[in-house]
């Protein structure tokens, strides 16, 4: 059997029976990561001996009759950005190449006590700003299906370890489509739940009021298991929601019968890929067969979302960026001949270009005679998209769009060019500034054999209809048996 | 917008990164670019549009002033790249 390539759901069931046993199960991803990872760089650290301990931990506890659930004995991955207590935590930049973490994110925290078995960390661009992983310290993830192309971004490196089967899931963070998009460019299912659902607590903040993390999976119901461990609210997150955390696999397999899906037209605009368009309409169709009813609705303000989000997210991030200043921890010049001296070039050494650049348009913004002309107007544009939800929402449950205007695009391709990247986002921007949950799954290839991408959105806090939505299109597709050619 | 390489250079200072001459004509460039983007939020008049600031109704959520354990010292300083007696430790800044 080649167990790499199961799903959790799949893993769990022998686990549970005794028929595999963890540390079977985690010597057989470990060996694939050797022979694998070297041509796609998913991974900024493996955790060899962390995890082959784990593993024989959870194999003495289920063989003495102690069986946790679902992730139990099943190895995973996380970005590397959630601090992991005794492990190097990067978030892919220089400024933080040796910094070890002397604690655990509340996710971390929540996988470990569900008795996952956590591999490795996850490449990513730098503070998770990209749309294609290009921007991290330690070099580009490849996209499993063609490694001549990006796997899409921030969280590239997660999508590409799921989708080349190097770990059975991982959790990433979307700010602005880095779940969504990575996972569309990658072939698998990503969920961004709903801002609040997860605790951010141990996760590096990029954009605080838009950062949530989630998980990327082989499949949506594996999505849904992976939910349930993570979810939930978190004293040392006052922004985390306290609301009873249902299990989100139990409805997935009721119908979609007159569920009201929403078809957004300034989502199917001139500059979207044609194949791209076909394969989504597709599943819309498929929805309509199934029993679910399309209506075609209207969210105006979707062409101001990119504006909004580049003028919000680099502002948050310009102000979360300034802890690094080489005093507490992570990199500092040697030979500083002043304090300011050693915060002025202790960043420019520490950060790469796109991070410096997002911190001087935040910082910009934000400065005096430009926060009523850039900040305080996104904000009052970002009601305006609100609003265009809750009307749409009035009449629907969930609204389907494409998750990206183009399949995986080739490495090198867009980064002369900041302004373009930023466009690959603007199908994932709206969610996040609204806080709404979105899911990512395969919806089709291109004619050149590389994924597409459908995108759900639900109401807030409604990722079982979410989950139940694309749970029903995945079984009734087979895009899954298509594994990428590595 | 254009913006003037002087005044990319103000955003840098307060933004606290040293640039090169060379770099900062590109950022003042790049810069610009984005923020001529940027202004396509001036089509919507939002005069009576109040902002969004956060999407939740936040608040501020009070607990016991109770002791519970922390990092030690030690465990909080284990990552600072210099220290001196159980302080983080920086160059010299005030004078003489």
């Amino acid at each position: 059997m080649d167990l790499p390539f199961l799903t959790i759901r799949e893993v769990s069931e022998l686990i549970k029976r005794g028929e595999i046993s963890p540390v079977e199960l985690t010597g057989s991803i470990l060996s694939r990561i050797e022979g694998v990872n070297g041509r796609v760089h998913a991974y900024i650290s493996i955790l060899k001996d962390e995890a082959t301990d784990a593993a024989k931990e959870a194999e003495k506890l289920i063989s003495s009759g102690t069986y946790l659930g679902p992730l139990h004995g099943v190895p995973i991955s996380i970005k590397d950005i959630f601090v992991m207590k005794g492990t190097r935590t990067t978030c892919g930049s220089k400024i933080l190449e040796n910094f070890v973490s002397p604690y655990d994110a509340t996710v971390v925290e929540k996988l470990k006590r569900a008795g996952a078995i956590i591999i490795g960390k996850n490449n990513m661009d730098e503070f998770a700003m990209g749309s294609s992983t290009e921007n991290s310290y330690f070099g580009p993830t490849k996209n499993p299906w063609d490694l001549e192309r990006v796997p899409g971004g921030s969280s590239g490196g997660s999508a590409a370890s799921v989708a080349a089967s190097l770990c059975f899931a991982s959790v990433g963070t979307d700010t602005g489509g880095s779940i969504r998009q990575p996972a569309a460019l990658c072939g698998i299912a990503g969920l961004k739940p709903t801002y609040g659902r997860v605790s951010r607590f141990g996760m590096i903040a990029f954009a605080s009021s838009l950062d949530q993390a989630g998980p990327l999976t082989k499949t949506v119901e594996d999505a849904a298991l992976m939910l349930n461990a993570i979810a939930g609210g978190d004293p040392r997150d006052s922004t985390s929601v306290h609301i009873p955390v249902p299990d989100y696999t139990r409805c997935i397999n009721d119908g979609v019968r007159g569920i009201r899906i929403g078809v957004p037209r300034e989502y199917f605009i001139n500059g979207i890929d044609i194949e791209i368009e076909k394969s989504v309409k597709a599943a819309i169709s498929l929805i309509e067969d199934l029993g679910g009813s399309i209506e075609e609705i209207s969210l105006p303000h979707t062409e101001y979302a990119v504006s909004v989000y580049y003028i919000l997210a680099p502002s948050e991030a310009s102000s979360n960026l300034a802890r690094y200043d080489g005093v507490r921890y992570g990199f500092r010049v040697s030979d500083a001949d002043s304090l300011r001296d050693m915060y002025m070039r202790t960043r420019a050494q520490g950060f790469g270009a796109e991070v410096k650049r997002r911190i001087m348009i935040g910082t910009y913004a934000l400065s005096a005679g430009y926060y009523d002309a850039y900040y305080l107007k996104a904000q009052r544009v970002r009601t305006l998209i609100k609003r265009d939800f809750d009307e749409a929402f009035k009449r629907v449950d969930v609204i389907m769009t494409p998750t990206s205007p183009e399949a995986a695009f080739k490495i090198g391709e867009k980064t002369g060019d900041p302004l373009r990247m930023y466009l690959s986002d603007i199908f994932t921007i709206p969610c996040n500034l609204v806080g709404l949950p979105g899911i990512s799954v395969p919806c089709g290839f291109t004619s050149s054999g590389l994924p597409i991408g459908l995108q759900i959105l639900g109401k807030p806090f409604d990722e079982e209809t979410l989950l139940r939505v694309a749970h029903n299109y995945e079984i009734h597709t087979n895009w899954r048996e298509r594994r990428p050619p590595i | 917008m254009r913006i003037s390489k002087d005044a990319a250079r103000h955003v840098a200072e307060l933004s606290m990164i040293e640039f090169k001459e060379d770099e900062l004509e590109k950022f003042t460039e790049q810069l610009g670019n984005i923020l001529e983007y940027m202004e396509k939020l001036n089509e919507l008049d939002t005069s009576h549009v109040e902002p969004t600031f956060h999407v939740l109704e936040l608040s501020t959520p009070l607990r016991d002033d109770v002791v519970k354990p922390c990092l030690s010292s030690d465990e909080a300083l284990e990552s600072a790249p210099q220290r001196e007696e159980g302080f983080f430790a920086v160059p010299k800044f005030i004078e003489d």
